[in-house]
């Protein structure tokens, strides 16, 4: 998609809203906490990847929250097998529907095989699988849930989460200044696989994440989207800042929102001018313990990764070469 | 018609698997089940098997991709063994508790440690309690049978089960052996194209694996506990079926040179055709002895092993897998267990054999037949015994 303002993004939400689907594909009665940035995004994400789509879920909050026997959230076809091998069931449901299709027993186009988890089930017990399902070439797309911890069993870290976060098991203290590691870069990762499509979104963005989940699904071959999830149960945040600190994820260059297609990298919301990370953090109690020198590092940590993403954006060259069509054109 | 071949077992599966129509296939690389999937990849490969061969990172993801493409609706298949089985384990449960019917070959090979490639059954005893349909075969015919008749059993509506065909690695998957071959038209009369009663499809969306709380939980392991008991008829259906149709005919404890036997050893797996052997040369020299062959190891065939020892005094289980610490072998216990109220019962001793590929040959049936009824005489000195095992 081409690159818009924050200006222009903002008009577009004042009559664009009327074309997005009314349809619920995510209903409600679920029990996510309040606030939760995930079910928003989770509603949003079902919409965009329409009807004609079946969805392998993660053990997670998400999961957890939406299909306690014998009731479900989910109106698309839905399956949930375990924590760790989401790509890995997205991948034999892919090839399933491909041999269906191939014998002839199945009428019509193959739906569309879409793969969700947490940060954990993704960064952490996942990524082997997702690893392989890249690698193999499936085509599906792969949803990331980011809340930045484990939150379902109660918010431990994960290796997305970010620098000076408090957890549960990384508390400070005296020995401790939180979560003493910075955030695992997954889109990276997902670059480096050499995949069509990768991006990065957040429900507070709620366009930019619908079409950019809609390209996904759209493109043939493996597409990964790394979702910012805001969790005021985690993050210690009010539950009626959720929008508001996702925008402002956004807005300090903390969670930039851009895309990488067939290698490229480009921004999708730019941020002329990034807000000082403090207004981020300030307003979540995960950060409460940070002093100014921890928080001057951050903001001289996330300058120097939003330089680097903005030379990625600006590189003359892709990650990795486009694929070359054989003689067939095949 | 059936047409006789020399073929290593190994590949014997893998071509019983073809003749299945087996329509996806995911599996990970482990020693000694690897002939079975490289053969079945360049049955694919070549388009001499339309199906989906998926070349997984790992067997975790094996298992799971194999949830995932029966889900969508294919016929599906996998292999491994070992270390294999043992990173599956997680998912084998699951596979079995979605009632997905994924048919498994696992080649039975040591637990490490110390790393073993070769053969015992502490892999499978190992993952004894995941709720799917588990038999063992003794030689390449059985496997092969097995291997067809195992589709047809888990698919059935009211089975809905996985399953799992145990041979022994390199000493059964190794050898070429000389065995009939069904042809596509049998197989195709036996064994309809698969028809899934469950699967994901947006024309009529479910919600599968939605978690279980207290109040549900103990309902759904027992519907399970009651459909792979109940699974005990269509696995007899379906094993008379196949007899009728190629002449051999299959039974969840085989007999052998039972009549008027005081003295049982009771076998899994391909050493059963050793104990064959040694049963032939004892009862050659007049002692009262007999073989009991278990074939089907889930569900337990309480009443066939319960009607095999009549008349029995001396009942010697020969376990190819050890519990540490525990009673025994695992096969020991359940037959005990389950001799227990038979009256009047057999005595029951156990000995275990052949761990991590050592020979067992005929004499050492001999010997652990002549030693067993020596302590059976007596209060026996030890729980179980280690056969052959230095120190």
């Amino acid at each position: 998609m081409d690159k818009f303002d924050v200006a222009s993004s903002q008009k577009y939400d004042v009559y664009a809203s009327r074309l997005l689907p009314k349809e619920e594909y995510f209903v409600g009665g679920h029990r996510s906490c309040q606030g939760c940035g995930e079910a928003l995004a989770v509603r949003w994400v079902c919409k965009a990847i329409g009807k004609d789509a079946v969805i392998a879920h993660a053990t997670g909050c998400m999961e957890i929250v939406s299909s306690g026997f014998p009731q479900t959230a989910w109106v698309q076809p839905w399956i949930h097998v375990a924590f760790e091998n989401t790509a890995a069931v997205a991948s034999g449901l892919e090839a399933g529907y491909k041999i269906l299709a191939r014998k002839g027993k199945l009428p019509g186009r193959p739906p569309k095989v879409v793969a969700m988890a947490g940060d954990g089930g993704t960064s952490d017990i996942g990524l082997q699988a997702l690893s392989g399902a890249m690698e193999r070439g499936h085509d599906f797309t792969y949803i990331c849930w980011d809340n930045e911890a484990y939150m379902n069993t109660g918010i431990q870290r994960s290796s997305s989460t970010p620098y000076g976060a408090m957890t549960t098991t990384s508390p400070p203290g005296k020995r401790s200044i939180g979560q003493a590691t910075w955030k695992k870069n997954m889109v990276a990762i997902a670059v480096a696989h050499g995949i069509p499509y990768v991006a990065t979104a957040c429900p507070s963005y709620l366009f930019d994440l619908y079409f950019k989940v809609k390209r996904a699904v759209e493109t043939p071959g493996p597409a990964y989207i790394h979702i910012l999830s805001v969790c005021p149960t985690g993050w210690r945040s009010a539950t009626d800042l959720t929008v508001r600190l996702g925008r402002l994820a956004v807005e300090t260059g903390v969670f930039p929102l851009y895309e990488v297609v067939d290698g490229r990298y480009h921004l999708t919301i730019d941020i002329p001018k990034l807000r000082p990370v403090k207004d981020y953090l300030k307003l979540q109690g995960r950060f409460r313990h940070l002093r100014e020198p921890e928080i001057d590092f951050i903001q001289r940590q996330v300058l120097a990764h939003y330089d680097l993403l903005l030379k990625k954006c600006e590189a003359p060259y892709p990650e990795f070469p486009p694929l070359s069509q054989t003689e067939e054109g095949e | 018609m059936a047409k006789r071949v020399g073929i290593e077992v190994s590949l014997a599966v893998s071509h019983a698997v073809q003749l299945a129509r087996a329509e996806a296939i995911a599996a990970y690389p482990i020693t000694p089940q690897t002939h079975i999937v490289e053969h079945l990849s360049s049955l694919v490969a070549n388009g001499d098997l339309e199906a989906e061969f998926i070349n997984v990172e790992s067997e975790h993801s094996a298992i799971s991709a194999c949830i995932g493409t029966s889900a969508a609706g294919a016929r599906t298949y996998t292999a491994t063994s070992s270390q294999g089985l043992a990173l599956m384990h997680e998912i084998l449960f699951i596979a079995s508790a979605m009632r997905f019917p994924i048919v498994m070959t696992v080649a039975n090979r040591a637990l490490s440690g110390p790393l073993s490639i070769w053969n015992d059954h502490s892999d499978i005893m190992a993952a004894r309690d995941i709720g799917w349909i588990q038999v063992f075969v003794q030689n390449g015919q059985e496997a092969f049978d097995h291997s067809i008749m195992a589709f047809k059993i888990a698919e059935h509506r009211r089975v809905l089960l996985p399953m799992i065909v145990n041979l022994d690695g390199f000493i059964l998957s190794h050898v070429v052996e000389a065995l009939e071959f069904a042809d596509q038209d049998t197989v195709d009369r036996f064994l309809p194209p698969y028809s899934p009663w469950h699967q994901l499809d947006p024309k009529k969306p479910v919600t599968m694996g939605a978690f279980g709380m207290p109040e549900v939980f103990a309902e759904f392991k027992m519907k399970h506990q009651v459909t792979l008991m109940n699974s005990y008829d269509q696995i007899m259906k379906v094993w008379q079926e196949w007899g009728q149709l190629t002449g051999r005919a299959y039974h969840p404890v085989e007999h052998y040179k039972t009549d008027g036997a005081k003295i049982l050893l009771l076998t899994m797996g391909c050493l059963s055709e050793v104990a064959e052997i040694a049963v032939d040369e004892l009862r050659a020299a007049g002692q009262p002895v007999g073989l009991l062959k278990l074939r089907l190891w889930r569900p337990f065939p309480f009443a066939a092993l319960r009607e095999a020892v009549y008349g029995a005094e001396l009942v010697i289980v020969c376990d190819r897998a050890l519990s540490v610490g525990g009673a025994g072998g695992p096969v020991l216990s359940e037959v005990r267990s389950v001799l227990y109220p038979v009256v009047p019962h057999p005595k029951v001793l156990g000995y275990v054999i052949g761990l991590g590929g050592r020979d067992v040959p005929p004499e050492a049936f001999k010997e652990i037949f002549f030693q067993a009824q020596a302590e059976a005489e007596q209060e026996p000195s030890e729980e179980f015994y280690m056969y052959g095992v230095r120190g």
